[in-house]
C-alpha cells in the first residue's frame, strides 16, 4: 500500500458514520460542525454523576492544590528546562485511572520556565517562590539568546518608559506572552497532524512568489516554524504512546488529540490568556458516534469530559508577584465558549454543552476552564434554565451575547481571555492591556503632569486653571489629551507585537490557522466610569479643584448632585458612550503593526485596582489609590435604581466601537432573585434574555452573600473551592490578595430592599 | 398635575409579588413597627415627588423583563394606600400603556370602600397582618388591628386575590396562641392565594441609626429556620380547623 493509499483508508475509518462535506477534503472544522452537530433541546436530566476514578483523582488534584496553596502558591518549579513542546518527560495524575493524559512539565503542578518571552520575569518569579534560575540559563537568554522583552526595550522611546512608569499604560505584554491566541484546537482530532502538516507545506509552497518583500520573507519563516512544531507535536503525543499523525478514531482519541494540541500550546507559550476556542459541541459529534455504536456509556462520556476538564484545570504558569497584582488568582484563561446558535438557525447546543457544565458539580466550582455561555433569545429553554441553575450554585458561568457577535463573527468564533471574540484559526488579536482615561482627564486637568509623580509625562498643554471646572473647558482639554495617549499607546503597541512575533512567536499554536488570519490590534480603556461621572460632576454640579504648591489638583471639592453611570440616566450615560466612541475613533486613525484593525475593550480583568492605586484622586469624588470599577461597571455604591437601571446603563455602550468586548460583573445575592429555586433560575434567564435583547455584550453573574466572602476572607481552609467571577474571568477567591478581595466585597450586590 | 410622594425605586424587584418587578416605594406611613427596616420611608414630608409621567417614564425602559418574566409594578412603602388615588392613577395607566400587572403592597390600615378606585386597578393585594393580639399589635406599631382585619374580610368579600405576609419576630409575635389564632383568621378568608412568613432581619438598623433613633429591637434575633417552621405549622393549624369547621358547616346545611 503506498502512503497516500494508508492514509486515505485510516481518514475514511475515522470518519466513518460522519456526514460527508467540505471538510473531507480541506481542513474546514467549521463545516464538520454544520453537517454532523446533533443539537439537543432538553434538560440536564441525562447527565451522570463522577465515576469512582473521577473522584479519586480529584482527590489527588485537590490535595496537590492544598500543598501548592500551602507552599506559598508554587509547588514545584523545574528552573534548568526551558519549556518546549517536547521538553518534558510525560507526567501523570494516575496513570491507571485517566482517561486523558498530559501535563506541562514532568509531573502535574510542576511550573515550567519560558524565558522567551523575558528572562528577568523568570528570574523573579522563581526568586518569589524559593527558587534560583541557574547561571547558565540567565547567561544564556541574556547574552546568546535574546527575549521578547531585551528586544521591547530596545525598541521603547522615552515616551513610553514614562507612560509605563505612571501607569497611563498599564498590563503591557512587554515581559510576558502575549497570549489571547486560540489555536483550532479540533483540526488535531479531525486530521490527525500529518493532513496539518500537508496543508502547511502547500501554503509554504504558494508563498514561492517574485518579490521576497519583508512580508512575504516574515510569513515564509513563521510557516516554517509552524511545520516545524507541527512535527514536535506528533513527537508529544508518541511520548506518551498515541500515533496522532493520523485522525482520531473515536472520542476518547479525539479528546486527547485535542488535548495534544492544546498542552503543545501551553508548553511552548505562557500567554496571559490560553483559551481552548470551541470545541465541546465538536467532541460531542465523536461521543453521539460512539454512543450509536455502542462503544460508550453516557456515564463513560462524562467521565471523559471531566477528566479532559480536570486537565485544564491544572494549566499552571510561572508569574511574578507583580503580575498576581495586576491579573490576580492564578488565571490561565482557559476559555471554553458553548453554546450559541448556528447562522442556519439551528442551535449549537448539543449533550456536551451541558457535560461541561456538569464538571462544576462533579469536581464542584472552579475558576478554570472559563466556561462562557453563547447566550442567544433563541438557545433551548432547557439549557437556559440549566445556565441559570449553575450560575446560581456555583457563580462559575460568564455569558456573551451570541445574538451581538454572530452578525459579526459568523457561528464558529470563540471567546479568547474574557471578552474577545475572534474567528476560531482565522483570527488572532495583538492583545494591548489598557489606557487609563481617568488618568488622561487629570493630565489634562494638570497639564500633563502626573498627578503622583509631578513629572511632565503628555506634552504640556494648558493646564485647566479655573477655580470651578468648567464642561466645555475641561473637554477642549481633555480631547487633545486623548489624542496624544492613542497614539503613544498604539505606537506602544506596535513595539510589542513587532518584538513578539520576532522573539516569542507562538508556534504551535499558528500552525493551527488558516495561513491567511485577520489579526486585530486590541487596545482597551480602564476608568470609564471614574471619566462619565466625573465628567458629569463637572456639567452638573460644581467642581473645585484643590491645588498643591506645583499647581496640580490633588483633590476636588464637589457641590451639588450630578446623575452617576448605572441608573440609566442619559445625561450621564451618553458620557459614557460618547468616550467610548471618541477614544476608539481616535485608536482607528493610528498606523497599526502589520496592518492589524484596531478594536477595543472596556475590560479591567483584575487590574482595575492596581490602575485605581496608580490613578490620584478625581473629580467623581473618588479618592486617591481607591480601586476603580470594573470593566465596564458603574461605580460600586453609585447605582441606586437597582440592578435593571445598572444594566441598562452597561448595555448601552456601543459594541461596534469596542468589539474586543464589554465586561460586567454583576453580583447579586441569592435571595435577590427570588425565593424560590425554580423561581430564581426563571427570572435570572427573564433578566438575561432582557439585557442581552437589549445589545449588551457580556456578563458575569455572581449568587452568593458578602457575608459568605467575609467568612472566607478569615476561614480560607474552609472555602477551597470558592469561586467568583471578577470582570471577564472566574478566579478562586481565596487566591486573590486581600485588596482584591476588598475590592470584590465592596462591589455592588444587588440586594432588593 | 398629580404628583407622588416617592421614597425611592428599585428596578429588579424578585420577592414582592411574582416574577421580575418594578417597586416603587412611596413616602409617608402611619405606623411605627419596631422592626422596620425602611424607618426613612415614615415622614409624610420626606421624599421627593414625581409626576406620574416621571414615574412612567423610569418604568419604561424595563417593561420587557417585567412582561417576560411574568412580573410586573409593585407600590410598596411606606404606605401605598395613603397616596391612593396618585397610585390608582399609576396603576391605570400601566395597564393602559403596557398591560403591566399590578400589586399593592399594603399594612391593610385603610378602608376597602374608601379606596375601592385603587383596589379595582390592583392584581394582587400583599396584604401585611403583623399581630393577630389587638393589645400586641399597638405595642409592636403604634395602632390597633382592627382596620387591618376589616381590610382583609373585604379583600375577601370582594375574592380580591391576596397574598398575606407576616413577619415573624422571636418573643413578639411567635407565641402559640397567636399563631394558631392567626391562622384561625386567614383561614375564614376568600382569595387568599399565597401565606408567607417574612423571617425579621436587622438590615435596617443602620437606617434608625443614620436617623439618631433608638432601634426597640435591639438585640433581638431572626428566628431560626426552626422556629419559622414552627410558626408555618401552628399558623397552617389554625387554617385547618377553620377550613374543617367550614367542611362540617357546609356537610349539616
Amino acid at each position: 500500500m503506498s502512503v497516500i493509499e494508508r492514509e486515505t483508508t485510516a481518514a475514511q475509518n475515522a470518519w466513518r458514520g460522519f456526514k460527508p462535506g467540505k471538510w473531507m477534503k480541506e481542513v474546514n472544522t467549521a463545516n464538520f460542525i454544520d453537517t454532523n452537530i446533533k443539537p439537543y433541546e432538553g434538560n440536564e436530566s441525562f447527565l451522570q454523576g463522577a465515576t469512582a476514578n473521577t473522584k479519586a483523582l480529584w482527590e489527588i488534584v485537590s490535595d496537590l492544590s492544598k500543598k501548592e496553596r500551602e507552599a506559598g502558591g508554587v509547588l514545584d518549579v523545574d528552573v534548568n528546562t526551558p519549556s518546549t513542546i517536547t521538553s518534558h518527560a510525560p507526567g501523570f495524575l494516575d496513570k491507571d485511572k485517566e482517561q486523558i493524559v498530559g501535563v506541562q512539565g514532568s509531573e502535574p503542578f510542576q511550573r515550567t520556565i519560558r524565558p522567551n518571552g523575558g528572562v528577568r520575569m523568570v528570574i523573579t518569579a522563581c526568586k518569589a517562590y524559593g527558587f534560583d534560575l541557574p547561571p547558565e540559563i540567565v547567561d544564556l537568554y541574556t547574552n546568546v539568546r535574546k527575549t521578547h522583552n531585551q528586544g521591547v526595550f530596545d525598541a521603547y522611546t522615552a515616551d513610553m518608559r514614562n507612560a509605563r512608569h505612571t501607569g497611563i499604560i498599564t498590563g503591557l505584554p512587554d515581559a510576558y506572552g502575549r497570549g489571547r491566541i486560540i489555536g483550532d484546537y479540533r483540526r488535531v482530532a479531525l486530521y490527525g497532524v500529518d493532513f496539518l502538516i500537508k496543508q502547511k507545506q502547500e501554503e509554504l509552497k504558494d508563498m514561492e512568489v517574485d518579490v521576497m518583500d519583508v512580508d512575504v520573507i516574515r510569513l515564509r519563516e513563521e510557516l516554517s516554524e509552524q511545520i516545524r512544531a507541527l512535527g514536535e507535536l506528533k513527537q508529544l503525543g508518541e511520548m506518551y504512546g498515541f500515533d496522532i499523525s493520523r485522525p482520531a478514531n473515536n472520542a476518547k482519541e479525539a479528546f486527547q488529540w485535542l488535548y495534544f494540541g492544546y498542552l503543545a500550546a501551553v508548553k511552548e507559550q505562557d500567554g496571559a490568556a490560553m483559551s481552548l476556542g470551541r470545541v465541546s459541541s465538536f467532541l460531542d459529534a465523536y461521543i453521539e458516534r460512539d454512543l450509536a455504536e455502542g462503544a460508550m456509556t453516557e456515564e463513560q462520556a462524562q467521565e471523559l469530559v471531566d477528566h479532559f476538564v480536570m486537565k485544564l484545570r491544572i494549566v499552571k504558569f510561572l508569574r511574578t508577584p507583580e503580575y498576581n497584582e495586576l491579573y490576580s488568582g492564578d488565571p490561565t484563561w482557559v476559555t471554553e465558549s458553548i453554546g450559541g446558535m448556528s447562522v442556519n438557525g439551528t442551535t449549537k447546543v448539543t449533550k456536551n454543552s451541558f457535560r461541561f457544565l456538569h464538571t462544576l458539580y462533579n469536581l464542584g466550582p472552579a475558576p478554570e476552564p472559563n466556561l462562557t455561555v453563547l447566550w442567544s433569545d433563541k438557545l433551548p429553554e432547557g439549557f437556559k434554565k440549566y445556565c441559570a441553575k449553575v450560575s446560581i450554585e456555583t457563580s462559575s458561568i460568564q455569558y456573551e451575547n451570541d445574538d451581538l457577535m454572530r452578525p459579526i463573527y459568523g457561528d464558529d468564533y470563540g471567546i479568547a481571555c474574557c471578552v474577545s471574540a475572534m474567528r476560531i484559526g482565522k483570527q488572532m488579536q495583538f492583545f494591548g492591556a489598557r489606557a487609563n482615561l481617568a488618568k488622561c482627564l487629570l493630565y489634562a486637568i494638570n497639564g500633563g503632569k502626573d498627578e503622583r509623580y509631578g513629572t511632565q509625562v503628555a506634552p504640556e498643554y494648558p493646564a485647566v486653571t479655573s477655580e470651578y471646572l468648567d464642561y466645555e473647558e475641561v473637554m477642549k482639554r481633555f480631547v487633545p489629551m486623548m489624542e496624544w495617549l492613542s497614539k503613544l499607546y498604539v505606537n506602544t503597541l506596535n513595539v510589542i507585537h513587532y518584538m513578539h512575533d520576532r522573539y516569542a512567536y507562538e508556534r504551535i499554536e499558528m500552525a493551527l490557522h488558516d495561513r491567511d488570519i485577520l489579526r486585530t490590534m486590541a487596545c482597551g480603556i480602564a476608568g470609564l466610569s471614574v471619566v462619565a461621572d466625573s465628567l458629569s460632576a463637572i456639567k452638573y454640579a460644581k467642581v473645585k479643584p484643590i491645588r498643591n504648591e506645583n499647581g496640580i489638583a490633588v483633590d476636588f471639592e464637589i457641590e451639588g448632585e450630578f446623575p452617576c453611570y448605572g441608573n440609566n440616566d442619559d445625561r450621564v450615560d451618553s458620557i459614557a458612550t460618547n468616550l467610548v466612541e471618541t477614544f476608539m475613533g481616535m485608536i482607528r486613525k493610528q498606523k497599526t503593526y502589520r496592518d492589524a484593525l484596531p478594536t477595543q475593550s472596556i475590560l479591567t480583568i483584575t487590574s482595575n485596582v492596581v490602575y485605581g492605586k496608580k490613578t490620584g484622586t478625581t473629580p467623581d469624588g473618588r479618592k486617591a489609590g481607591e480601586p476603580f470599577a470594573p470593566g465596564a461597571n458603574p461605580m460600586h455604591g453609585r447605582d441606586k435604581k437597582g440592578a435593571l437601571a445598572s444594566l441598562s446603563s452597561v448595555a448601552k455602550l456601543p459594541y461596534e466601537h469596542s468589539l474586543d468586548g464589554i465586561s460586567n460583573t454583576f453580583s447579586i445575592v441569592p435571595k435577590a432573585l427570588g425565593k424560590e429555586p425554580e423561581i430564581r433560575k426563571n427570572n435570572l434567564v427573564a433578566m438575561m434574555d432582557g439585557y442581552f435583547g437589549s445589545s449588551a455584550h457580556h456578563l458575569n453573574v455572581n449568587v452568593f452573600d458578602r457575608q459568605q466572602l467575609l467568612d472566607a476572607m478569615e476561614h480560607p481552609e474552609n472555602y477551597p473551592q470558592l469561586t467568583i467571577r471578577v470582570s471577564g474571568y472566574a478566579v478562586n477567591f481565596i487566591k486573590l490578595t486581600r485588596e482584591q478581595q476588598l475590592d470584590v466585597v465592596n462591589r455592588t450586590f444587588h440586594q432588593g430592599m | 398635575m398629580i404628583k407622588g410622594h416617592i421614597h425611592s425605586l428599585e428596578t429588579f424587584g424578585t420577592v414582592d409579588g411574582p416574577g421580575i418587578r418594578f417597586v416603587l416605594f412611596m413616602q409617608g406611613c402611619l405606623l411605627k413597627c419596631q422592626y422596620c427596616h425602611n424607618p426613612d420611608t415614615w415622614n409624610l414630608e420626606g421624599g421627593k415627588d414625581m409626576t406620574l409621567e416621571e414615574v412612567l417614564a423610569e418604568i419604561e425602559p424595563y417593561i420587557n423583563y417585567y412582561r417576560t418574566s411574568g412580573g410586573g409594578l409593585t407600590v410598596s412603602g411606606g404606605e401605598a394606600t395613603l397616596q391612593a388615588h396618585f397610585v390608582a392613577e399609576l396603576f391605570r395607566a400601566v395597564k393602559e400603556r403596557w398591560n403591566l400587572h399590578t400589586t399593592l403592597d399594603t399594612n391593610g390600615y385603610n378602608d376597602g370602600d374608601k379606596i375601592k378606585d385603587l383596589l379595582d386597578v390592583t392584581d394582587l393585594v400583599l396584604l401585611d397582618l403583623k399581630h393577630i393580639n389587638n393589645e400586641k399589635h399597638i405595642k409592636l406599631t403604634g395602632k390597633p388591628n382592627d382596620r387591618m382585619l376589616a381590610m382583609a374580610h373585604w379583600l375577601s368579600d370582594h375574592n380580591r386575590p391576596m397574598w398575606i405576609r407576616h413577619v415573624l419576630v422571636p418573643g413578639i409575635n411567635t407565641d402559640e396562641e397567636d399563631l394558631l389564632g392567626l391562622g384561625r383568621f386567614i383561614g375564614g378568608l376568600n382569595a387568599v392565594e399565597k401565606f408567607e412568613i417574612l423571617p425579621y432581619h436587622q438590615m435596617g438598623i443602620y437606617k434608625w441609626e443614620a436617623l439618631k433613633w433608638t432601634y426597640p429591637l435591639e438585640g433581638v434575633p431572626s428566628p431560626t429556620p426552626e422556629e419559622v417552621t414552627r410558626a408555618y405549622r401552628l399558623i397552617e393549624q389554625g387554617m385547618k380547623e377553620v377550613a374543617a369547621d367550614k367542611t362540617v358547616a357546609g356537610l349539616t346545611s
